[in-house]
């Protein structure tokens, strides 16, 4: 465990180091292109972009983040299953604190978490997820999610995020600014002298094209390592709960899940979710390399070919068996541990009918928005608004009389 | 002469550094062996304390499985009387198979398995079941980092220093037990 966390942090300063460099270097083209001795202001200008998007980040990204995705912090009563569920994968991957719990009013099935210290951390799930999944199913879902917390990957997610976001908004305010009214101003510099302006043209052709190039290459940068932390939370994520057909369960009614994509999740957020939250239509190979996740259908096979253990070792060898390649996880976590695999249950379970799992969905969130649910003697279960006025309500099937708990 | 000083200095403050680095890598995983420890014993106690909880739900529903639930109660009070480690083992062991035989029984009872009260502690009871399995499951991971460090070169030396001693794993008495979690209900 520990190794692949350093292993991690590792690859991540040399991400950062690359996006910063990419960053700086775009300040300065651009700073060089307005005048030739402008390039460390445009450094500076570069930085200051970056110093103020991360100083927001830090103090409220993570509650950024959740109001963005129109999450909302729930207690045990609302979703038992989840607490419990949540707080097994916190004693299992012997996380310091239990994580806040979010819920999102969505029936497309996804979740993710957030927050930069392990001790601070939030899991946040959509009522389709848990409308859908039975209990092993989420408890593969809560520890892909716990591995994230605890590889340290939302603090690489922030951070990424942000050197990305600056270089997008650098080059995108300096193209705009030569589409629309730079003219004059170009004028006022190349009348000092023929020779500088050529210098200048070139330096300007330049600037245009690392500000086209820079965005491209800090994405692709981006990408490659949120699909590499996928399959690192997965491999973490059968390690926890020793039961990786958990995972590829939940992963595949993710997969074939009818309803439309998720509202309020964007092309910068993307990365956090356990499956990527933009279906694509049916091209898979071209996407690829811009993509943030890796092809489920992959994932899923992968966790299923897990059969003799559930170390990183394991999934390391499954993933070679499935892809031809070489290996995703860090040389360093690969030691020699025997984990071994639990059994599987011999229950086989009925399929939830659609209607079933939109009513459920809607239970869900009645609760999220403390609902009073009582179950009267006659069967029948009232749900009552928080902002029903009266103390007592008639049970419209047999006339009996409740009283309302004052809350 | 005092070049050569300076490099001895150099070196030997760099050494203090690595061994105070290893040493306190060593506390660390101790510290959390303990912790992962003292975790199991939070979750047995609340086993304990949901078990009279489901009796009470449970038992208008099932009036014919007077043993079950005897074996139950008995498995309990014998397991929070326990004194040493092994009879608490022992007795854990017990409780969890009594357990598991009357999550069998319920099946049986269709009435019981609608009630809503008696699915909540259902829930609990399945929650508390997988975290005594979770919490022993850390428990033996952390010992096994202990003891890895212990074993591997540097830290080996240090810790040989510093008389650290390798932990034994938490290893389950009777196959019923040794499968968990089995518990699960949906």
């Amino acid at each position: 465990m520990w190794e692949l966390i350093r292993a991690n942090k590792r690859n991540s300063i040399v991400l950062m180091v690359l996006m910063a460099i990419v960053l700086l270097g775009l300040g300065f083209v651009i700073g060089m292109a307005f005048h030739p001795n402008g390039g460390l202001f445009g450094l500076m200008i570069a930085t200051a972009i970056w110093l103020l998007l991360t100083l927001i980040s830090f103090s409220s990204g993570d509650q950024i983040f959740l109001a963005a995705s129109k999450a909302k912090l729930v207690t045990h009563d609302v979703h038992p299953q989840l607490f419990n569920v949540v707080e097994e994968m916190k004693i299992a991957s012997g996380l310091p604190a239990m994580p806040k719990i979010y819920i999102i009013n969505d029936p497309a099935p996804n979740a993710f978490a957030t927050g930069r210290k392990p001790e601070t951390a939030s899991i946040a799930v959509t009522a389709g997820l848990l409308a859908r999944l039975n209990r092993d199913e989420l408890q593969g879902v809560i520890a892909h999610e716990m591995s994230h917390i605890l590889h340290r990957d939302i603090l690489f997610v922030t951070l990424a995020g942000i050197m990305l976001g600056s270089i997008v908004l650098l080059s995108h305010v300096f193209l705009r600014g030569m589409l629309y009214g730079s003219v004059g101003s170009q004028r006022r510099y190349s009348s000092g002298g023929k020779g500088g302006g050529q210098a200048q043209i070139v330096m300007l052709i330049i600037a245009i094209a690392v500000a086209i190039l820079a965005p491209l290459m800090a994405y692709l940068l981006y990408f490659a390592l949120s699909r590499r932390r996928e399959y690192l939370a997965d491999a973490g994520a059968a390690r926890l709960t020793r039961y990786p057909e958990g995972l590829a369960g939940a992963l595949e009614k993710i997969a074939n899940d009818p309803s439309p994509q998720l509202r309020s999740a964007n092309k910068v957020t993307a990365p956090m979710y356990i499956a990527n939250p933009f279906k694509k239509k049916g091209q898979r190979k071209l996407s690829d390399l811009t993509s943030t996740h890796p092809p489920i259908s992959e994932r899923i096979r992968i966790l299923r070919n897990m059969t003799h253990g559930a170390s990183f070792r394991d999934y390391s060898n499954a993933f070679s068996n499935v892809t031809h390649a070489g290996t995703v996880v860090p040389a360093a976590a690969l030691t020699k541990e025997e984990v071994a695999l639990r059994q599987a249950e011999a229950k086989v379970r009925k399929k939830k009918r659609t209607e079933k799992q939109m009513h459920q969905i809607g239970d869900i969130m009645r609760r999220v928005n403390k609902f009073v649910f009582l179950t009267c003697a006659c069967g029948l279960t009232l749900k009552i608004p928080p902002n029903f006025k009266s103390n007592k309500v008639l049970c419209p099937k047999c006339k009996k009389q409740h009283d309302l708990p004052s809350s | 002469m005092i070049p050569a000083l300076i490099i001895i200095a150099v070196v030997l403050a760099l050494l203090f550094l690595f061994v105070i680095g290893i040493y306190n890598a060593l506390i660390r995983l101790r510290n959390q062996v303990d912790n992962a420890w003292s975790q199991i014993d939070v979750q047995l106690k609340r086993r304990h304390d949901l078990i009279p909880n489901l009796v009470e739900t449970a038992k208008g529903y099932m009036k014919h499985e007077r043993g079950t639930f005897e074996a139950i109660t008995n498995a309990r009070s014998q397991a929070m009387g326990a004194k040493t480690v092994s009879e608490a083992a022992k007795a854990e062991g017990t409780l969890g198979e009594a357990l598991s035989k009357f999550m069998l029984v319920v099946e049986n009872y269709p009435d019981l398995k609608a009630n809503q009260n008696f699915l909540n502690v259902q829930e609990e009871l399945t929650g508390t079941e997988n975290k005594i399995a979770f919490s022993r499951q850390n428990y033996n991971d952390q010992v096994l980092s202990f003891n890895n460090k212990i074993q591997m070169f540097p830290s080996n030396i240090i810790a040989g220093m510093f008389s650290f001693g390798k932990r034994d794993f938490f290893e389950v008495e009777g196959a019923a037990e040794r499968e968990v979690p089995k518990v699960s209900f949906s």
